[in-house]
């Protein structure tokens, strides 16, 4: 039962990273986004400054390139879909290799590009570095409600209960020749999300009385919080300070 | 910044609302939709990837709760999975916790006021009220594109793409929706908030006919057509030209479907046709063709090579 508690996307570890306190890098990861998201997108040489960062983070987390880049993949219908600005973008267009391409599209896609890219590495080594009790001790102490954090903690954690059954629902359908194809057939699957809810709902009630019966009072019990020390920050910050920096001097220039 | 207002009244309304009983109940309310979310249905006209389930909480659960599940749901996605984007979080949760569950609450109780107090009319407002979930999210996207000031696809435009797609996505959600209530309120109607109404305890069964599905598709589909047709070519009014891309304003994990409103189609005009209102509106009702075509494509040759698979499997010995 108490397996599940770290979620898949965390990978253990003891790096710096890893140390950190959780909050301390949830600031750090916002403030990191929205720094490269202001930036603007002619300013290349800042965007290769951010990639740098989150390399960094990524190498001194002790991630691995592979696993980080596969997780990547996540992004890559955005990508996709950015790759066709330049086809269809309006304004004036440059020849690109025999293709006719929309200059303003070309500097579209490459803005959605670069800063998906990087904004979703930064993300991955934070989750990746992050294990989900400390996430929620995190958002706690960043003033997320109790009842956000505890609903959150609840959803972590029966998620991969909730899908196992929904994958062994969809087993036995298609074991029994179910095989969907046009729009009035959904009704199987709606009655089988229909009996996910029940089954939600009544795991849910045996949790809470699982809970009373474990002297539950109406408060969760503290998550491990630990506090952050100024040199946490400053560790932390730095990467975000740095992509700030780089954008307003982008800016300013 | 409106995200954490809207929440945060919500939250104090709930204090008063939620007991405790229900914490764990909402954790695992929002773990089956978040479950249901990555459930991708391969139903639905193909044009449905899956469902937001914002109508279908809001229903079950009642809208105060709804919000709540639907927000942790859309957070965990930006902070755990690193989809749908951490610097679009706010608008995320605007427009499918905020809008679709309140969009989605206030038809239900709206419909459900007017008609019979049926089971049947509790599932058919479930339908009603998935569809506007859908349309009143995207809209509520084109709103925030409108006022961010973003603006290298002119608002008319992005309103006909996102609104249009939704209107068609919306048939799915509706559908959908409505057969969950209906399988529900088989088994365990006391476990569906918005059907106290009934004031029922004992299952009631729905029959989900085929006259009764084609007749939603095609209201529907209808809805859809009346979308493209009356409002797309007066939201020309609004102005645009503003300069500024969306993209760099961290809407990026919205746009890709702004972006297909550069399809061929672009200018929603169809040469040939002189006046432009009328070519606006052939150029749309050809769009939404197209859709239901590539759909049923896309669903037609996923289920051949479905059932050749299955076919090869069975075959060998």
């Amino acid at each position: 039962m108490s397996v599940g508690h770290a979620h898949a996307l965390f990978v253990h570890g003891h790096s710096r990273v890893h140390r950190l306190p959780a909050h301390v890098k949830l600031v750090a990861l916002v403030v990191f986004v929205v720094a490269v998201v202001a930036t603007p997108r002619e300013m290349v040489g800042a965007f290769a400054l951010d990639a740098g960062l989150v390399s960094g983070a990524a190498a001194a987390a002790h991630l691995r390139p592979r696993s980080v880049a596969r997780r990547m993949l996540i992004g890559a219908p955005v990508l996709a879909g950015a790759l066709l600005m330049p086809v269809v973008g309006a304004g004036a267009r440059v020849d690109v290799g025999g293709l006719w391409l929309s200059l303003d599209g070309l500097w579209g896609a490459w803005s959605v590009i670069a800063k998906g890219t990087i904004s979703l590495a930064a993300s991955i080594v934070v989750t990746a570095a992050t294990p989900v009790p400390e996430l929620l001790a995190g958002l706690t102490i960043l003033r997320v409600p109790a009842v956000v954090t505890a609903i959150a903690g609840f959803m972590v954690r029966y998620l991969e209960v909730i899908a196992g059954e929904l994958r062994r629902t969809r087993v036995a359908m298609a074991s029994r020749g179910y095989q969907p194809t046009f729009a009035w057939q959904v009704g199987p699957i709606a009655a089988s999300v229909g009996a996910l809810f029940i089954r939600s709902h009544e795991r849910g009630e045996r949790v809470y009385d699982a809970m009373v019966s474990r002297g539950y009072q109406g408060r969760l019990p503290q998550l491990s919080a630990s506090g952050a020390s100024t040199r946490d920050w400053v560790c932390a910050l730095a990467m975000p300070v740095c992509a700030a920096a780089a954008a307003t001097l982008a800016v300013i220039r | 910044m409106t995200a954490a207002g809207g929440l945060a009244a919500v939250l104090r309304r709930l204090r008063q609302t939620l007991s405790e009983r229900q914490i764990p109940l909402a954790g695992l309310a929002a773990a089956f939709i978040f479950v249901v979310q990555m459930l991708n249905f391969p139903v639905a006209a193909g044009t449905s990837g899956h469902l937001l389930g914002a109508a279908l909480v809001a229903i079950l659960l009642g809208p105060g709760v709804g919000v709540i599940v639907i927000s942790v749901v859309v957070l965990l996605q930006a902070l755990l999975f690193a989809d749908g984007g951490i610097s679009a979080l706010g608008l995320n949760v605007v427009n499918m916790a905020l809008i679709a569950v309140l969009v989605a609450w206030l038809v239900f109780r709206g419909l459900t006021a007017v008609l019979p107090k049926t089971a049947a009319a509790v599932v058919g407002a479930g339908a009603v009220a998935g569809w506007f979930s859908v349309v009143a999210a995207s809209g509520g996207f084109v709103a925030e594109y409108a006022l961010g000031g973003a603006g290298n696809v002119p608002v008319p435009t992005v309103f006909r793409a996102m609104v249009g797609v939704h209107a068609l996505i919306g048939i799915g959600e509706g559908l959908i929706t409505a057969f969950v209530l209906a399988a529900i309120l088989a088994v365990r109607p006391d476990l569906v908030h918005g059907a106290r109404i009934l004031g029922v305890r004992r299952a009631v069964t729905v029959s989900m006919r085929r006259p009764a599905v084609a007749a939603f598709v095609l209201s529907g589909i209808g809805a859809a057509l009346l979308l493209v047709i009356v409002v797309a070519p007066h939201a020309s009014t609004v102005p645009d030209g503003l300069q500024r891309v969306a993209i760099d304003q961290g809407l990026a994990q919205h746009s890709q479907i702004s972006l297909a409103a550069g399809s061929p189609l672009a200018k929603y005009r169809v040469a040939g046709v002189s006046d432009a209102g009328v070519g606006t509106i052939v150029a749309g009702v050809i769009g939404l063709a197209a859709a239901f075509a590539i759909g049923g494509v896309v669903v037609l040759v996923s289920s051949r090579r479905a059932s050749r698979s299955a076919s090869s499997t069975a075959t060998r010995p």
